[in-house]
């Protein structure tokens, strides 16, 4: 295969894995933009999405569609309970007692899934047939497509709710100044909790999106993506909504490269490499604006 | 007494964005002088200082200590040249003891090696017994001698203020910058205060520039003022020249003075 | 009075070491136990040390286990390869994870808080990745027939001379810095205190202990493998437990909760299957009502203990 064409099939199958990134990292960036708290847990709530959908259609006998919105609406409801139970009542410690405590959220989730729903893998079931479509020279699956189609209208839905719903304001009013926003009369917990049920229902999607790509899900599924999908926050710059899904991407895409032409053992390294690069050099992201420190 | 400035801060321009927080700024501060920065809220004072003390950017402008240029430096090589300062909102070390607060500003003065505290050796335990000694000394000038092994921040606020001025004590400071140190204090309090900051000058031998908005503090208390109106130096001379200062008086005093 | 207490807590260090010697003559306590001995005696070389950077300096590492992974590997390639005695691998096992310290203080160090967390985990595993890829050390097969030559008397030698070394650095102006650098960067800094320089210190000597507890700990196990259990994330978050448990910033905090969290999932059999679940839950708890840790920031003492005692026999008395 000439390099050009290997290159194109290597962006097709970038962009499929950048926008599953995408979906997580969306959940990223929402909560640290309104607690400015990175969820450390959120890559578990990921892994437990794919588990719910993987009983909603084997033992429920859901069909692929009801599936999904039942694993969305399980994990937001867990995302929720989490920032009940956890974050909340941390909201004015300092941001290391928080870190720590999100640490401990996803370890939490991690073993109570190795436990109940046990340690090895579990094959995903097929809801739809496998499919390959040629596209030129390259090759596309029906699965890609499914995750990209997936992708980008929860995205749409995302930018609809934050943008031209009340919801939106409110949540947008929150992450610039909790206290204004207080006395504006708007109920603070109410929105955080609706930005973690949005957030976790988003990864849920990708979890479900993931286990029918790959086949398999296991309960760490969730630690290595999650780590990842954080890196695509902030390489897009944390806290800004279109930079989640531009580095989600970019990140997929890169990924895809370095195992191409180096190895497939490099895969993990190469999220944190650009992680420190972005943090070092552009440490508000692609997209973000300079700020300034307050002394 | 000599006379040539000992800080000379010529056309200090501080911008945030597009915000000119400090424009123009131009003042000199003999030795030994007892100085006040005043103006209404806003008006730029705590950012001279921060600019002064090296955490905020310079934009533009000179400042110099001693004849060394002092701007833009980093800040913990400002305070080895001898200028140290208190913060308007307290900033002391709140979990620690009120003697490792005064014993870590120290630190420039510190002499024995890493290795001679990892292996506690006699010249560790000689200058330790210095830095102690010499803590307990500024504590004495400020009137907490019995205070040293409180924890700072369980101490009542006014004390909370005396033991940020004897940390700054510390350093052996030239110039020594106060922000609002009588913040919160009762009229009894800042009567004593007056009198430590004229004490700490003349025994002390060093140069107090400080921000207040308690006029009465700094009438008393100040031979120059400079005054800062929406970052701009309106007006410097005497407490009773600044008094008269139409454009101060309309600016800032109007109000409360007359 | 300061010597006095020096010399009976010497003494005390003495005792134990020999009770358990002779206690291992007698077979009281057999090889297997002695091994968790010594296996404590590294969690607490690595505990103590991440508390210098996280605890004291109030930086917040979750990559420990990087600088482990140095010690390990290149204590092992000297004594395997090169034959070296084991004391010089140790020391260049230290040595290199003190100039990977370094090397990732500098830049990281100008992140703040879970920037820089994110940062370090990042590190942690990028070391990882590169030992996964090095044939020299094995790869992914990992690194199979090191020499056993960690011996409990060893890692309680060098568990000793951490925590000394640690805590008469923190007790002195150089600690002093580094505390004003965790409570008020601004302050500190407005001080003469170069914060920079010390939180890349506090790194340099947290990593170099690291890295000389992954020397014992390579030639403890005799083989390493390059997982995330052993040296990647999940042994940084291992570390990190056993610290918030202990308390951020007390040293003895850091001693207790490394031995205990080390012998507890050892002696519960079935313990260890529920042991990823409790502490978790712990550790939550821990930090929305107790942040501080268990000791919170206080440290045991003799005289303190005395006191207690004379305190609660007081009460006694008078009831």
């Amino acid at each position: 295969m000439a390099w050009h064409i290997m290159a194109l099939q290597q962006l097709i199958n970038g962009l499929a894995l950048g926008s599953v990134y995408a979906l997580i990292a969306l959940g990223y960036t929402m909560v640290y933009g309104i607690i400015k708290l990175i969820n450390f847990a959120h890559g578990d709530i990921y892994m437990l999405g794919a588990y719910f959908g993987f009983y909603a259609i084997t033992v429920l006998k859901l069909s692929l569609v009801p599936a999904v919105l039942t694993s969305m609406a399980g994990a937001a409801l867990v995302g929720v309970l989490l920032e009940r139970i956890a974050y909340r009542p941390l909201r004015n410690s300092p941001r290391i007692a928080v870190l720590i405590t999100a640490i401990g959220a996803s370890l939490l989730l991690q073993s109570t899934a190795q436990l109940v729903f046990g340690a090895s893998f579990k094959p995903f079931p097929q809801a739809i047939p496998f499919r390959r479509i040629q596209l030129g020279p390259v090759f596309i699956t029906n699965r890609q497509l499914l995750i990209f189609g997936v992708a980008v209208l929860l995205m749409v839905i995302l930018h609809i709710i934050v943008h031209y719903t009340k919801l939106g304001k409110a949540m947008r009013a929150v992450s610039m100044d909790k206290e204004a926003a207080l006395l504006m009369g708007i109920n603070v917990d109410r929105i955080i909790s609706a930005t973690f049920a949005m957030g976790s229902a988003l990864a849920a999607a990708a979890g479900i999106l993931v286990g029918m790509y790959y086949n398999r899900i296991d309960p760490y599924m969730g630690m290595m993506p999650g780590l990842k999908a954080f890196v695509a926050a902030v390489l897009g710059g944390i806290g800004i909504v279109p930079g989640a899904v531009v580095g989600g991407l970019l990140m997929g895409v890169a990924e895809n490269v370095v195992v191409t032409i180096g190895s497939s053992t490099l895969r993990d390294a190469v999220a944190f490499a650009i992680l420190i690069v972005v943090l070092l050099f552009r440490p508000n992201g692609l997209l973000g604006k300079k700020g300034i420190e307050k002394v | 007494m000599a006379t040539t400035p000992e800080l000379m801060v010529n056309n200090l321009c501080v911008q945030f964005g597009g915000l000119k927080a400090v424009d123009q700024v131009c003042f000199s501060l003999k030795p030994q002088t007892l100085a006040g920065l005043i103006g209404p809220n806003g008006a730029g004072k705590t950012t001279v200082f921060n600019a002064l003390t090296g955490l905020c950017p310079v934009t533009s402008g000179q400042i110099s200590f001693n004849e060394k240029q002092l701007t833009n430096e980093a800040p913990h090589n400002i305070a080895r040249y001898g200028i140290a300062r208190t913060f308007q909102n307290i900033r002391l070390f709140r979990n620690l003891t009120v003697l490792d607060n005064l014993r870590i500003a120290y630190h420039q003065n510190r002499q024995y090696s890493l290795l001679c505290s990892v292996f506690r050796s006699a010249r560790f335990k000689r200058e330790e017994a210095q830095i102690t000694a010499k803590a307990k000394e500024a504590l004495a000038l400020v009137d907490l001698a019995d205070k040293a092994d409180h924890i700072a921040g369980s101490l009542p606020y006014g004390e909370q203020r005396r033991v940020e001025i004897a940390r700054a004590l510390m350093l052996n400071p030239k110039l020594l910058l106060l922000d609002e140190p009588a913040a919160g204090m009762n009229p009894h309090e800042t009567q004593c205060l007056l009198e430590l900051i004229r004490k700490l000058r003349d025994d002390l031998q060093i140069t107090v520039l400080l921000i207040e908005h308690d006029m009465k503090l700094v009438m008393n208390l100040c031979e120059e003022l400079f005054v800062l109106d929406y970052g701009h130096l309106i007006a410097t001379g005497d407490p009773k020249s600044i008094q008269n200062n139409e454009r101060v008086v309309e600016a800032y005093l109007g109000g409360c003075m007359a | 009075m300061n010597k006095l207490s020096s010399l009976i807590k010497g003494i005390i260090l003495l005792l134990a070491y020999l009770v358990v010697q002779l206690l291992e003559r007698q077979g009281v306590l057999l090889p297997y136990h002695v091994q968790i001995l010594s296996l404590c005696c590294i969690n607490v070389i690595l505990v103590v040390s991440l508390n210098l950077i996280n605890g004291f300096t109030g930086q917040f590492s979750i990559g420990h286990a990087g600088f482990l992974a140095i010690g390990a590997y290149a204590s092992a390639y000297l004594t395997v390869v090169w034959q070296a005695p084991f004391l010089f691998a140790i020391i260049c096992g230290g040595v290199l994870a003190g100039i990977a310290g370094l090397a990732v203080g500098l830049p990281a160090l100008r992140l703040r808080g879970d920037y820089l967390a994110i940062a370090t985990l990042g590190f942690g595993e990028i070391i990882r990745v590169i030992i996964l890829n090095t044939d020299a050390v094995g790869g992914a097969r990992g690194f199979s027939g090191i020499p056993k030559y960690t011996t409990f008397g060893l890692a309680y030698l060098m568990a000793i001379f951490t925590v000394v070394v640690i805590r008469n650095f923190v007790t002195s102006d150089y600690g002093r810095a580094c505390l004003a650098v965790r409570e008020d960067e601004i302050a500190a800094e407005s001080l003469g205190v170069n914060s920079t320089y010390f939180k890349v210190l506090a790194f340099t000597i947290g990593a170099f202990f690291a890295g000389t507890a992954g020397a014992l700990f390579s030639h403890y196990l005799q083989y390493m493998a390059p997982t995330p259990n052993q040296i990647g994330f999940v042994k940084s978050i291992d570390i990190l437990i056993m610290l918030v448990l202990g308390g951020l910033g007390s040293i003895t905090g850091s001693i207790v909760a490394a031995i205990t969290l080390t012998i507890i999932p050892e002696l519960l059999r079935g313990f260890a299957e529920y042991r990823m679940i409790i502490y978790p839950i712990l550790l939550i708890i821990v930090m929305i009502y107790r942040p501080a840790g268990l000791l919170a920031g206080n440290e045991l003492s003799l005289s303190g203990i005395t006191q207690f005692v004379k305190g609660a026999r007081a009460h006694g008395n008078h009831t």
